[in-house]
């Protein structure tokens, strides 16, 4: 299968782009619904939080499979969730408050629900200043660390979404739920998968792999 | 109660009634026409007019009123109402009259709506999510209702109740709300001018994505004290627990009244996205009012209440 990364790679990269091309053909459609800001401010923060999970499936995926070769997506695909989050984040201070800046103070203080959301975007901002080969190699371990900020964000972002709905919370407990499983492969991992034919098999080609 | 035009946006314009009045003529309501028979029901709305106190220009457009709903009977997105609702019967319609009044038991809705003068009035509907629309309704005064089921002295609140059947409202197999849905008013805010009992919406019979075929308008508060598909109404002596109070008391209390100084605990409600229908995505916000726009109407009723209390 991981021979054909770069092809891959393409694909996955336009399979992120979908989204955005589905809204912006949906703008023009008029199909935005009555409400066009909410739609989007939704479906942006919810493509962000599935690419966020996607992001983190990764590593799980190759300790599950065996297959290194995921790793190799999880920049692109930690970068296409800051792209969606960044959206989100515009669509709400400037199509949503009119960058009404003195009402975004008063949302991040007073909303547990947009602080939350802000320092998610505030967490994710560094990791995507650094997912470059350079600052991976200036950072050495430091990076790793900074990187497992992820978990934080990944908390943070359902908890917004659980004090933003109206009533139902199941849509982002499912998210939190998939979230706290792809923990649980790591730490399970981490703790006893120490000594399996995979790991030792993938210890000298691996280099950041967290 | 005087209908005073305080407000820029339900100013009395000739240019405004005229506007109205064309809209309607191309409806097909006035000039004569006065019986409104829908596609294939047999309700029919009685011969109504504009009420000229209640006109504001830019109404939202009819495609989203009708496709942009809260009725979490039928599923809990706003495209849900409009896709699952269609199917359900809302002729021959019976409401259950009871509690503390004379008129007891059930009645038919087509001779209930008899009984009243029909007008429409154009209200700013505020949602507790903050946002807003502008709807033309048709309906008669709650007031009139009250008045015809005659509550005894001992009557001080008017329940309201949804109803409940979940084969024709499937979203009433899930547990999002403890079903029937329910609300409540105080009798001085049933008995208010502005308290629409609802049967149309655009010039038609009321859709029923929008709650068909009997909902309740009270234009002030949010839009989810408007209850929908109403089947029964009862007079009570104690204030009721309305739906979402049940949910979540922190969050929504009985009143309900629409305020932009008092947030929802978790969002602010000092301003609102209005949906207009057109290209709105550059739209920002506008300020709320206080009770959507309608102090001079009904603002003596809360004299002294503590409305961060009483919210």
């Amino acid at each position: 299968m991981f021979k054909y990364v770069k092809t891959i790679k393409v694909v996955v990269f336009l399979f992120c782009l979908l989204p955005l091309g589905i809204m912006v053909y949906d703008g023009f459609q008029r199909n935005l619904t009555a409400d066009p800001i909410d739609e989007l401010l939704h479906r942006t923060g919810i493509w962000s939080l599935r690419l966020l999970l996607l992001t983190l499936a990764m590593t799980p995926l190759k300790i599950l499979t065996g297959q290194v070769g995921f790793i190799r997506f999880r920049r692109m695909l930690g970068l296409f969730t800051f792209f969606y989050a960044t959206l989100h984040l515009i669509i709400y201070t400037w199509l949503d408050l009119g960058l009404a800046w003195g009402h975004l103070w008063e949302d991040i203080v007073k909303r547990p629900y947009i602080t939350v959301g802000m320092l998610a975007w505030l967490l994710m901002l560094p990791m995507a200043v650094t997912s470059n080969r350079y600052m991976i190699r200036k950072m050495g371990k430091k990076w790793k660390r900074l990187h497992q900020t992820i978990y934080l964000v990944i908390g943070l972002a359902c908890l917004h979404f659980i004090w933003l709905v109206k009533s139902d919370i199941t849509e982002p407990l499912i998210y939190l739920l998939i979230g706290l499983i792809l923990l649980l492969i790591r730490i399970i991992h981490h703790y006893y998968g120490q000594h399996t034919v995979n790991q030792r098999k993938f210890k000298k080609g691996s280099n950041h792999t967290a | 109660m005087k209908f005073k035009n305080t407000h820029k946006d339900h100013q009395v314009t000739d240019e405004s009634i005229y506007k109205s009045r064309r809209k309607l003529i191309k409806a097909g309501l006035i000039g004569g026409a006065s019986v409104l028979s829908g596609s294939s029901m047999a309700l029919t709305l009685p011969k109504h007019k504009t009420n000229p106190s209640f006109v504001i220009d830019e109404l939202t457009e009819e495609r989203d009123a009708t496709t942009y709903n809260n009725f979490y009977e039928f599923g809990l997105s706003k495209s849900a109402p409009a896709e699952n609702a269609g199917s359900m019967k809302t002729e021959p319609w019976t409401v259950e009259i009871g509690g503390l009044c004379e008129k007891q038991g059930p009645v038919d809705l087509e001779k209930l709506i008899s009984n009243f003068q029909i007008e429409e009035r154009v209200y700013r509907m505020r949602c507790v999510e903050a946002w807003s629309m502008v709807i033309p309704w048709m309906g008669f005064k709650l007031a009139d209702l009250v008045k015809y089921c005659q509550p005894t002295s001992d009557a001080k609140y008017v329940y309201f109740e949804t109803l409940y059947d979940p084969q024709q409202m499937p979203g009433q197999k899930g547990r999002s709300i403890p079903w029937p849905y329910r609300e409540g008013l105080r009798m001085d805010e049933a008995m208010n001018e502005l308290t629409l009992m609802t049967v149309g919406m655009y010039g038609k019979k009321l859709p029923n994505q929008n709650g068909a075929p009997l909902r309740l308008i009270v234009p002030w508060k949010y839009g989810f004290k408007g209850i929908k598909s109403i089947v029964k109404i009862k007079f009570l002596d104690k204030q009721p627990v309305n739906s979402w109070q049940a949910i979540a008391p922190q969050e929504y209390g009985f009143y309900a009244n629409v305020n932009p100084n008092v947030d929802h605990p978790r969002w602010s409600q000092a301003t609102e996205r209005r949906i207009t229908g057109g290209f709105s995505l550059f739209n920002s916000r506008i300020k709320t009012q206080m009770f959507n726009g309608y102090e001079d109407y009904v603002a003596d009723m809360y004299q002294g209440m503590d409305l961060t209390k009483y919210y």
